[in-house]
């Protein structure tokens, strides 16, 4: 499903608060190099946040937890390390995507400047013949803008600077996340599609999506790519 | 109506708050040990793994943990500290951060305990997770083992700050609210690593003792031992000594090797709200002979090694934030180090740092002149030495110089199709010959590099004009309707008269020659101290 990088909200549901999607943009300035591990930092420090154990229903509605181990990763051209969960699948997801976005900066028509979006959006079943509505409730986008430096020692001073900028990034989402507003309520068996990402084998992500946008040298975004990142859902 | 607690929610909230203090305990000093950490996820609950993360019980920090609490859990007044510090093979110790879990009145009665409040604990122990490898400390105890390790020491009570030094930092973690108070988890750390730097460059053996034996208790004043954090018992990291640039870290005085004309001290992280002089910021130092205040050189390290000219720019004591001066273009050149002389924000508007510096910081005359040029030539640049002589070397000539030969233009007035325009005339009467510039040649090396093809065209092509009276009319310009249009300024701002600091002879002094001046100038900026002292208290 193509479409623009920012997703609307569309109607009230039922279950939750005012639908206000939250969000909520980031920047960076790193050079070419850098530009993956910058966005796999970000994009894993909020997925930590935003995911769980795998959920086990039993009988009369209730289920346990699965645990979500995490590992450190250290940066190669940031003096940063992070923190993330422990999935194999996810950290190859994001990294498919971030790849995807870091060619389409290099690529042609693109003066260095752009963002990815990170989405998590709830499912809402629609009838025959229409297809699921996909309402957003947290939005993460981090513009990115690409540098060229022209020697090592500059490259050094940058290696330092972005891990400094990183630093207060994750500072910020541990911020953001801490002001506990609206998360989907914890859904039924039934549900659970329609609010996580069950895909995976050990760990249990909010559904999301990422999206990127590329900003041309005018200034307009002349590219944008939506991929799927969950199993496709579509009703029909 | 009932807003008390259940017996069954009480007991439940209980026994989540106790494990979270001391699961947090398990994530600070696992962070803390200097490796990198990695636990499986798994999909089936395991029963054991609390708030359905995977982190691990290290035997010794729950039972010290457990022995701090002393059954009791945190409550108003009384908090759950995680002291981390480091200690010098030479037994010089230092906190560097103070883990505060504490507990306010704000209670949060609606919110289910087992359901909301143990969420919301998983939460923020996430974000614990993500937050310890962000701190300073994260660094440094990723690079114990040589020259100091990091130590804990877990204590009840109040929290205890002073250690931390003057302008620690807080973050803050997250909250929960409970029904019987919200829970807060912050962190205080040190900014001042300050007393590290001499310390830095010895090399000691490996502490071992201490690296192994993670159980003896070590007479401290304090009321708890403290406890290395590390316990690779015996392992050999291969001895190898950071080296000058990793210890960054610390408080770092690295050098650049190349180019020459560049000296960069870098300076820890974070931001600096007060720094004792020992400190210094990121400086890029033009090599130009010019005037540079005299600080008591630091750490004692760099600036006699590499025989540069060392600027500490005067102001580092002031209450703002010092950052690094970076390539500039990551969102534009970081603001100025303040300087005592202005003593406000209105220095970052400058964009060129260093100069502007010493510029304020020398208050003799003699000097004064030096730096009015470069300040002035560095105004609106950005604070590289290279551009810097760039601004100070290039002489475009305008298309007709009608002053005399010791002109320059500066590269910001030049006219478009300067070449073309014809000659003025209005101005004075001597000399509307177009001389070129009297030694473009034995000016800077850079010189060649920067002369643009249009101004060396003029110049070297209009001494052989001859010269014809014509109305100078500037491109795009109206006529003379207004008394000041862009032909009378282009007339009046074309030439100005060379700054005399800038004659060929500074222009042509070699770097060695400005280095050996040095010296001499620095006897004379310290005799002049109390002058400079007095200049600086008038501007206060």
């Amino acid at each position: 499903m193509v479409g623009p990088g920012r997703s609307r909200c569309c109607g009230p549901s039922g279950a939750a608060p005012a639908m206000n999607c939250r969000a909520e943009v980031l920047e960076v300035s790193v050079e070419g190099r850098q530009v993956e591990e910058a966005m796999l930092a970000v994009l894993h420090t909020i997925l930590l946040h935003r995911s769980t154990g795998k959920f086990h229903y039993k009988k009369e509605g209730t289920y346990s937890i699965g645990t979500v181990g995490t590992q450190d990763v250290d940066c190669d051209f940031i003096d940063f390390a992070y923190v993330r969960v422990s999935s194999e699948e996810l950290d190859r997801a994001l990294r498919k995507a971030v790849g995807e976005f870091k060619n389409a900066l290099r690529g042609s028509g693109s003066d260095g400047m752009g963002q990815i979006s990170l989405e998590f959006y709830q499912k809402k079943k629609s009838r025959w013949p229409f297809s699921d509505e996909c309402i957003p409730w947290e939005l993460w986008t981090i513009k990115v803008n690409v540098v060229n430096l022209a020697n090592e020692q500059e490259r050094q001073i940058c290696r330092e600077k972005v891990g400094e900028k990183l630093c207060e990034k994750t500072i910020n989402i541990v911020e953001l996340m801490n002001r506990h507003e609206y998360l989907p309520k914890m859904p039924t068996q039934s549900e659970v599609d329609n609010v996580f990402d069950t895909s995976l084998k050990d760990v249990q992500p909010y559904l999301y999506k990422i999206s990127y946008q590329i900003t041309d040298s005018l200034g307009t975004s002349v590219t944008t790519t939506m991929r799927r990142l969950i199993k496709d859902t579509l009703a029909l | 109506m009932d807003t008390d607690l259940s017996s069954q929610d009480r007991k439940d909230l209980d026994k989540f708050i106790k494990f979270f203090a001391l699961k947090t305990v398990q994530v600070i000093v696992q962070a803390r040990l200097g490796e990198k950490i990695c636990t499986r996820s798994s999909s089936s609950p395991t029963g054991s793994d609390w708030f359905n993360l995977a982190i691990k019980d290290i035997p010794e920090v729950t039972h010290e943990a457990k022995k701090a609490l002393a059954g009791q859990l945190p409550a108003v007044g009384r908090s759950m500290c995680v002291e981390i510090s480091l200690k010098t093979s030479e037994g010089d110790s230092m906190e560097l951060e103070i883990w505060c879990l504490e507990m306010n009145e704000k209670c949060d009665k609606e919110i289910k305990v087992s359901y909301t409040v143990y969420n919301r604990l998983s939460l923020l122990l996430k974000s614990l997770l993500a937050i310890t490898r962000v701190t300073p400390a994260y660094r440094l105890s990723r690079k114990q083992g040589h020259e100091y390790v990091i130590l804990y020491r877990i204590y009840f009570g109040e929290v205890q700050l002073s250690g931390l030094g003057e302008g620690f930092q807080t973050v803050r973690v997250g909250t929960v609210g409970t029904p019987v108070g919200t829970i807060t988890l912050s962190c205080a750390y040190r900014i001042n690593l300050a007393f590290m730097s001499t310390r830095q460059f010895e090399r000691t053996p490996p502490i071992m003792g201490i690296i192994i034996d993670h159980f003896v208790d070590r007479p401290y004043p304090s009321s708890s031992p403290m406890h290395p954090c590390n316990y690779r018992a015996g392992e050999d990291n291969g001895a190898v000594y950071p080296s000058v640039e990793d210890s960054q870290e610390v408080c770092t005085t690295s050098f650049s090797t190349s180019p020459p004309s560049q000296c960069v001290f870098t300076v820890t992280k974070a931001h600096f709200q007060t720094s004792p002089p020992m400190v210094t910021d990121t400086l890029k130092v033009p090599v130009m002979g010019l005037a540079f205040s005299h600080q008591p050189a630091a750490l004692g390290v760099g600036s006699a090694d590499m025989g540069y000219p060392v600027l500490f720019a005067g102001g580092l004591n002031a209450a703002h934030p010092h950052q690094l001066i970076g390539p500039g273009k990551e969102g534009g050149v970081p603001p100025v180090p303040n300087q005592p002389a202005h003593g406000t924000q209105a220095d970052q508007e400058r964009m060129c740092t260093p100069l502007d510096g010493v510029h304020y910081s020398a208050a003799t005359p003699s000097s004064s002149e030096d730096t009015e040029t470069v300040s002035n030539s560095s105004e609106g640049k950005c604070g590289s030495p290279h551009d810097l002589l760039e601004t100070i070397f290039i002489r475009k000539v305008g298309a007709f110089v009608n002053k005399p030969i010791n002109q320059v233009t500066m590269a910001n007035l030049d006219i478009p199709f300067a070449m073309f325009a014809p000659k003025n005339v209005e101005l004075e009467d001597n000399d509307p010959m177009v001389n070129p510039p009297e030694s473009p040649e034995t000016e800077s090396p850079l010189q060649g590099s920067l002369h643009s093809e249009g101004s060396s065209g003029s110049s070297t092509g209009n001494t052989h004009d001859d010269f014809v009276m014509i109305d100078f009319k500037p491109a795009f310009s109206k006529d003379d309707i207004l008394p000041m249009d862009l032909g009378t300024f282009y007339r009046e701002f074309q030439n100005p008269p060379q700054l005399s600091s800038l004659s060929i002879d500074i222009g042509a002094q070699s770097m060695a020659e400005d280095l050996d001046s040095l010296p001499e100038k620095l006897a004379v900026h310290e005799k002049n101290v109390k002058e400079f002292d007095a200049f600086v208290e008038t501007l206060q």
